[in-house]
Order: structure tokens, then C-alpha cells, then sequence
């Protein structure tokens, strides 16, 4: 990284003694609350008082859902905020501070909840608590009590969610009950706040009242109530057993015991696991998952590679062609040049999702105009073959990334002073020796750190992979989704978020491999091209 | 939000800057030796010809892939066969069929691009500002360290912490619907996590070039730092603020991974999201209404980038601290 060198402390240098500071401080302080008007003031009340609502808003909801750790960080941000914006002085916070909120929630603290989910087994399956995932198997388990009883039912909603009205087939009492809610008795539904569906309104919603089950008391074991027409409701209970005392899962139908064995999911002795688990904190499993297990160690290699050479083609390719045009077009006598170069930006301009949607149009191997124009009804499977997929990618992001090496180089070029070359010219070499030993190394200088900016973009260049071809071809013989022509951030998208199995740990594993490559690479050569300036 | 949210891609350009203004130079210097006699063709094509046949070749080659695009929208044969015939019609048909549609609502993700792009460029901008002003006029402790830490964070790119951005609004959403998952305000907020960084770098060089005497002139009229900074101070650097709010506003409709993420209704995606669906989906049945799509989707990032290219590189030139 290049740091820029921040000018020196000039008011601290020439600062008096303490007091005099001090008085001038809270003058400045004064004059500024005199100066700001009426309006700046209730502005300033009026946007704290709705980020206080809204703080104590949340920390309410967190503390009923006994959240105490975000309740009392979202506190403690509320009560600084408030300091920042009341207390006079203060001023560069003042001005920090509207960044800043966002910089630390949105940037800084999803990095670390990045590093935190890189070491659990968050995902499709693992992605709650474990009272949830307990409740929800015993929900999904369920099959009907043969001889049971048949509870007269209506439909009831009430906020949106639905509810069962149940009547006890013995005793008549009303009672009522929801998914998250065990049966409570009622006078009657509308007292209590309920509204009953009417017949239209029960066909509307079929599909929400057939997934109803309505716990019949807290203990879950003891089974569910539900209804497939809207008007009787019958027992059903879980062919799973739950025992709290000895936490463990048995199935009432084989008998197989289910032990938490502390990988997230019920685990019998054979280790099937039943599913959905919950989420544990599993080390650094999903790295070692990431270069041990075959399935997606061979996979992640060659994505691995194929990333590192994407990157370095696609820096090669448009830094040759940007500055081979730059050289071309660097002719005062030529005219019209201005023309041209609006032209050749137009790529840059563009936006580049389209440009890679539009490009795999084109290289369609049945109806693309590439085959059937350019190459005269040619079936040639651009984005099918890994090779050729690689082709493809590796050419349009010519045509995307060349516009701004040209640039870049122009510029670079039409900095070199004129006289260097012509003491070279007057030394009898050519027009090739002078730009090879003279231009070139200067041009680089300049230059250099450009390309490993350029080189640690494409490195997560997600767009033009994604768009032109899915990753695709995919490897037949990986156990994630992954193909030829992925690079890793575009594989990490994939496992994390196409798919029915999504696996978020290890997604977010691979999320800081690749940041630590890219930190590593760029800091290296950064310190590379340091060297390279000092040569000059 | 590549180009914003990571460092090392938006580099500021001191040469692209250079390239234009020396640009400038060598056009005057041209003009002055115009009078020079003609040169014979050979001579001629030798010096100078054979760079028109290059730029010739390369305007095919930049060129080719929009008119292509342009050619298909306007074909009502609609899949990708049909529109290898190159401009053999004229039909509108596409344009209006690509707002038909209720399941594919174009018009609504034109919209919400518009609406989330202007938004995150005006925030970026704002909070961007408020930050550059305090590093470049204020001295406090922990100024230069912030300074590098801002550079540092900006290391890991947001594009790479979309799991937790994912889980966060889900969160979100569990207290504040409104904000969470699939809400285009929440997503707002995530890409202003990115406001500061390198916008901050771009702006604080620009701030430190406005020379001080101006703001001590009118604080001694008594002027307050507010009064200071709205009026005084953030019309001399307008130029820097527009940089900042196109580079962000370009970003932000590029962006598909965060985008896809967090928005999961059709009606509130954006183009990038939308679209690309829409090609994955029906891509050989209705080709020209995806071209036509593009073509509208195109038309104002590349007339904004186009009409303000010069002021983009002198921008970010004036923004490069060295």
C-alpha cells in the first residue's frame, strides 16, 4: 500500500500554555454555540431523539429475546452518540461520528462476524438454536395418533398469523392455539381478540392452515393438533421422542438413540445425524475441511490456481493492448485522436454486468453471433469446454479492462519529458531501444502500482466470471458447486448462496483465505515497486 | 462497489490526469505546426496512416459488442438467432414489451437503481465530506491514526463479508423490518459502510488545497464550523464531491452480489440482480427484450461517465495526496 504522508501537526507545535488553550477552547466553543441557529438546534433534537427511539426500540426486543451482549454494545453506541452531539466541544467527533456508525456496523463488525462464522457451522441445516432446532423436529416428525379423537376446529387469525379454535370434544370448552403458542382456553374468539375465517377465506389460505400444528400443552412429547380441512383437527405426535433430562432424541418407531454430541446435530451411535442441527462453534474445522476433504481440497485448488492466473492474464492482456495503443495514438501529427479515444473508453463506461450478459449472448454455441456469423455456422462450445470458457473470459475482459490501461498508459507516457528521449535518439539508438531502455522503465514506475491495484481487483472480479459463465463448466466430481471457470470469491457465492445446501462457515472460511492472499500479495509487491522507484 | 469499497482498485490516477491535460498541450502544439507542408502518402502512412488502421480495427472491436446489443433490441424476432442479422430492422416492440411484464418489473428495478444509486452517492458524499473536513481542518489526537486506520479497514473489501452482511439483516430484520432483510433502505446502509475509506482520501486531498485564510476569514465574521462548512467550504470543493458521487453512483449499480443478497423481491431488486435473472431465465426466448433492457440501463451511466470523464480525472488527480 502506498500511505500518503499526512502533513505535520502544525497547531499543536505552536501551542501555548495549558490555560491559554483551555480559554481558547471554550471560546471557540461559545461562538460556536452562538453562531448555530434555531434550526440547526432542532434539527440536531429532532435526529437524536428518533436514533434514541429507535435504540431503545431495539434494546427492548433484545432484551426480551435476551440478547444482553447487542443490547448493552447498541447502549453504549447510543450514549456516546448522544455525548458526541450535546456535549459542546468535541467537534472533530461531531464530524466523525455519522461515518463512522456505519463504517463500524457495516464494514468493521461484518468482518469480524465473518471471522466468527468462519468457526461455526452456520448454514442450511446448522442455522439456529438448538430449542429451535428441537422444536422443529419434533414438529416435521409427525405422524397422525390412529385412534385418536377428532376436535371440532375453526380458523382463527389474528395480526397476520393463524390460529386454531379448538373444542373439546368431551367438554365443549373453547380453546386456542398457535405454531409458537400451546393451547389456552377462551370464552370465545372474538373476546380474546381473534378473528374467525369464513369458508372463502380458509381456501385462500390452505397451504399456511395445513402447515399449522398447534402444541396441545408445553411438553411437545405430548403431541400436535392439526387440521388438512379447515373444520376437524386431529392428534398427531412425534415419531421422536425428546428427553430433556438426558438430552437425547429417540426415534419411538426403531429405537435408535440421538445424542448432541456437540457437532450441531442429533448424532446416533453410527453417526447419522438428523437434520435440521443447530448452530455450534466447530474451531477451525472449515479450514481444515477447505485443504483436507478430497471433495473440495481438488476443487478448491484448482479454482485457487485459475484465480491466480485470471488475475495475472487479465492484468497482462490489457496492460499490453492499453499500452501498445497508447503507444500507437501517442502521434501529435495524428489527427483526430479525441475521436478515437472516446470510442475506446466506451467498454469502461458501460456498465460491466451488462457487457458480460451481452457477451455470453454471443458466444452461445448454437444461436451466439460468434459461431454462426463470425465463424460461419461453426459449433464451437465457448463456454461449455473449461478451456475455452477460459478464452472467453480471459477476451471479454480484454474488452472491459484495456480502455483503462490506455489511459493510465497515455497518461504515464505523455509524462516523460521529451529531452530523455532525444539525448537518446542523439546517442544513436532506435526507436525501439529508446522506448525498451528508456520509456518503458520510467513508464513502469508510474504504473506499477496501478497494476496491483488492477491485479487485486480481478482477483475478486465476481461480475464478469459470474454473468459470462456461471463458474461453469461445473467439475463432476466436487461435492460443492463449483466449475471450471470459477475464481474464489465467485465459488464463495456459490456455496454460501446458490443451491439448496448452503454452508455459510465455510463460505466465510474461504471469504478470509482470500482476503489474507490478497493483503499478502499486495503488500509485497507494494513494497516490490518501492524498490522499483528507488532504482530510478 | 468494487470501485469504491476497496483501496487498491481506485488508486487515484495522477496519470490519467496528466494524459488529458498534456493532451491538451500536444493538440495546441499540433495546431501550431499545421502549416508544415503536406507529406507524401507514403510517408505519410508510415508516420501516421498505419495508427488510423489500428484505431480502425479497435473501434470494430469496442464498438462491435453495443451495436450488437442496440441491433437486438430492435429485432422482434426476439431470440439470440435472430438477432445475428445486424440492423435488417426496425421495431420498438421490445421496449414495450420490457415493461409489460408483472413478473419481470423493469421498470421498477430502473427505478430502484436510480432511487439506491442517488441515495448511496448522496450519502456517500455527505458523510464522506463531514469526515474529510474534520482531518483536514481539525487537529485532534488520534487524527493521523485514524487516517491509516480508515486506509487499513478498507483492505478487506465489503464484497467479501457478504455471508455476515446476510446473517446481519437477517437479524435485523428480526427487530427492525423495515431496515433488514429485503428492505432497499437497509440496503442503503451497507453500502454506506463503505462511505469513508478511500472517499475520504480523495476528499481530504481536495479539502487541503482550499486554503485555511478562508475559513479564518469567516470565523472572524462569525461564522460557526456548521455555517463554515455547508456554505463556504462544500461549494469550493464541489468538483471533488461530484467525483465522489458519480464513482459511488456507478458502483452502486454495478453491484450484484450485495444487491442479490440482500434484496429477494422482485419488485424491490435492482437492474443487476433483475436482469441477470432474466437472461438466466428465458435467455433464447426473449433476447431483444434483455437487449433492450441493457440498452436502457446503459444509456445514463454511460452518458454521465462520458460527459464528466475530464472532471473524473481531474478529480481524482487534485484528490491524490503526494
Amino acid at each position: 500500500m502506498t500511505i500518503p504522508t499526512l502533513d505535520t501537526d502544525r497547531a499543536s507545535d505552536r501551542r501555548a500554555d495549558p490555560a491559554t488553550e483551555k480559554r481558547r477552547r471554550r471560546a471557540a466553543a461559545f461562538a460556536d454555540a452562538a453562531s448555530a441557529g434555531w434550526k440547526v438546534w432542532l434539527f440536531k433534537i429532532v435526529a437524536l431523539g428518533i436514533v434514541d427511539a429507535m435504540a431503545i426500540y431495539a434494546i427492548l426486543v433484545l432484551a426480551v429475546q435476551e440478547q444482553w451482549v447487542i443490547a448493552v454494545a447498541i447502549a453504549v453506541g447510543v450514549v456516546i452518540l448522544n455525548a458526541i452531539y450535546l456535549i459542546p466541544g468535541l467537534l472533530p467527533a461531531k464530524y466523525l461520528a455519522p461515518g463512522l456508525v456505519f463504517l463500524f456496523i457495516f464494514q468493521i463488525f461484518v468482518v469480524l462476524y465473518t471471522v466468527y462464522i468462519a468457526f461455526t457451522n452456520y448454514g442450511s441445516g446448522h442455522n439456529s438454536t438448538k430449542e429451535d432446532a428441537i422444536t422443529s423436529l419434533l414438529q416435521q416428525s409427525q405422524t397422525r395418533v390412529e385412534d385418536s379423537a377428532t376436535y371440532p376446529v375453526q380458523i382463527a387469525t389474528r395480526d397476520g398469523e393463524f390460529f386454531l379454535v379448538v373444542e373439546d370434544p368431551d367438554t365443549g370448552d373453547l380453546s386456542v392455539g398457535g405454531t409458537e403458542q400451546p393451547l389456552e382456553s377462551i370464552s370465545s374468539p372474538e373476546a380474546a381478540g381473534y378473528e374467525v375465517l369464513d369458508f372463502s377465506q380458509i381456501l385462500a389460505n390452505q397451504a399456511e392452515i395445513g402447515a399449522l400444528a398447534v402444541p396441545l400443552d408445553d411438553d411437545l412429547n405430548d403431541g400436535y393438533l392439526r387440521t388438512t380441512d379447515g373444520s376437524n383437527a386431529y392428534l398427531f405426535q412425534s415419531s421422536l421422542e425428546w428427553d430433556p433430562v438426558a438430552d437425547t432424541m429417540t426415534d419411538t418407531e426403531t429405537g435408535t438413540v440421538y445424542r448432541d454430541i456437540g457437532t450441531g446435530a442429533f448424532t446416533a451411535d453410527d453417526g447419522t445425524e438428523i437434520l435440521p442441527g443447530w448452530q455450534v462453534w466447530v474451531g477451525g474445522e472449515n479450514f481444515v475441511r477447505a485443504v483436507t476433504e478430497e471433495s473440495i481440497r481438488g476443487p478448491f485448488i484448482a479454482v485457487l490456481i485459475w484465480t491466480f492466473v485470471f488475475a495475472f492474464l487479465s492484468v497482462a492482456t490489457t496492460f499490453v493492448l492499453g499500452l501498445f495503443l497508447a503507444v500507437v495514438f501517442n502521434d501529435p501529427k495524428m489527427k483526430s485522436r479525441k475521436y478515437y479515444r472516446v470510442i475506446l473508453i466506451l467498454p469502461y463506461a458501460f456498465p460491466a454486468f451488462l457487457s458480460a450478459l451481452i457477451w455470453a449472448g454471443m458466444f452461445n454455441q448454437d444461436f451466439g453471433f460468434i459461431n454462426q456469423v463470425l465463424l460461419g455456422g461453426a459449433s464451437i462450445p465457448w463456454l461449455l469446454d473449461p478451456i475455452l470458457a477460459k478464452v472467453a473470459i480471459l477476451i471479454v475482459n480484454l474488452w472491459l479492462g484495456f480502455p483503462y490501461m490506455f489511459l493510465v498508459c497515455t497518461g504515464a507516457l505523455q509524462s516523460i519529458p521529451d529531452d530523455i528521449q532525444e539525448a537518446g535518439r542523439v546517442d544513436g539508438a532506435g526507436v525501439w531501444q529508446v522506448f525498451r531502455h528508456i520509456k518503458f522503465p520510467l513508464l513502469l514506475v508510474s504504473v506499477a502500482p496501478l497494476l496491483i491495484s488492477s491485479f487485486a481487483f480481478n482477483f475478486n472480479n465476481f461480475n464478469i466470471v459470474y454473468m459470462l459463465t456461471n463458474g461453469g463448466p461445473r467439475f463432476a466430481d466436487a461435492s460443492i458447486n463449483v466449475g471450471a471457470t470459477d475464481i474464489l470469491i465467485s465459488m464463495v457465492y456459490k456455496v454460501a448462496f446458490v443451491g439448496a445446501n448452503r454452508d455459510y462457515g465455510l463460505a466465510s472460511a474461504f471469504s478470509i483465505i482470500i482476503f489474507i492472499l490478497v493483503a499478502v500479495i499486495s503488500y509485497v509487491s507494494f513494497r516490490q515497486t518501492k524498490v522499483l522507484e528507488e532504482l530510478n | 462497489m468494487a470501485l469504491n469499497s476497496n483501496p487498491l482498485t481506485s488508486q487515484p490516477a495522477p496519470a490519467l490526469a496528466e494524459a488529458l491535460a498534456d493532451d491538451k498541450r500536444g493538440a495546441a502544439a499540433a495546431q501550431k505546426s499545421a502549416p508544415a507542408p503536406r507529406r507524401p502518402f507514403g510517408r505519410w502512412f508510415r508516420e501516421t496512416g498505419w495508427r488510423h488502421i489500428i484505431g480502425i480495427v479497435m473501434l470494430l472491436f469496442c464498438a462491435f459488442p453495443l451495436a450488437y446489443v442496440l441491433s437486438a433490441s430492435l429485432n422482434p424476432g426476439g431470440t439470440l438467432l435472430t438477432a445475428n442479422s445486424l440492423f435488417s430492422t426496425f421495431d420498438l416492440g421490445a421496449y414495450v414489451r420490457l415493461f409489460e411484464n408483472p413478473s419481470q418489473p423493469y421498470g421498477a428495478w430502473f427505478v430502484n437503481t436510480l432511487v439506491i444509486g442517488l441515495a448511496t452517492a448522496f450519502g456517500t458524499v455527505l458523510l464522506g465530506a463531514l469526515a474529510a473536513y474534520a482531518f483536514s481542518r481539525m487537529r485532534f489526537t488520534g487524527r493521523r491514526f485514524g487516517l491509516l486506520t480508515l486506509l487499513l479497514v478498507q483492505m478487506f473489501p465489503q464484497l467479501l463479508a457478504f455471508v455476515a452482511i446476510f446473517l446481519l439483516m437477517s437479524a435485523i430484520a428480526d427487530i427492525f423490518p423495515a431496515l433488514g432483510l429485503n428492505s432497499q433502505l437497509g440496503l442503503i446502509m451497507v453500502y454506506l459502510g463503505g462511505a469513508l475509506g478511500v472517499n475520504t482520501y480523495l476528499m481530504y486531498g481536495f479539502f487541503n488545497t482550499v486554503p485555511a485564510s478562508i475559513d479564518e476569514a469567516a470565523k472572524i465574521d462569525g461564522a460557526g464550523h456548521a455555517r463554515i462548512f455547508f456554505t463556504i467550504i462544500l461549494r469550493l470543493v464541489a468538483p471533488i464531491l461530484a467525483v465522489v458521487g458519480l464513482l459511488s453512483f456507478l458502483a452502486t449499480t454495478n453491484d450484484f452480489v450485495i444487491a442479490s443478497v440482500v434484496l429477494s423481491d422482485p419488485d424491490k431488486q435492482t437492474l443487476a440482480v433483475g436482469l441477470y435473472q432474466f437472461v438466466s431465465q428465458e435467455t433464447a426466448r426473449n433476447w431483444s427484450v434483455f437487449a433492450a433492457g441493457a440498452v436502457l440501463a446503459a444509456v445514463i451511466p454511460v452518458a454521465l461517465f462520458l460527459a464528466l470523464q475530464r472532471f473524473i480525472v481531474g478529480g481524482l488527480t487534485a484528490g491524490s495526496v503526494k
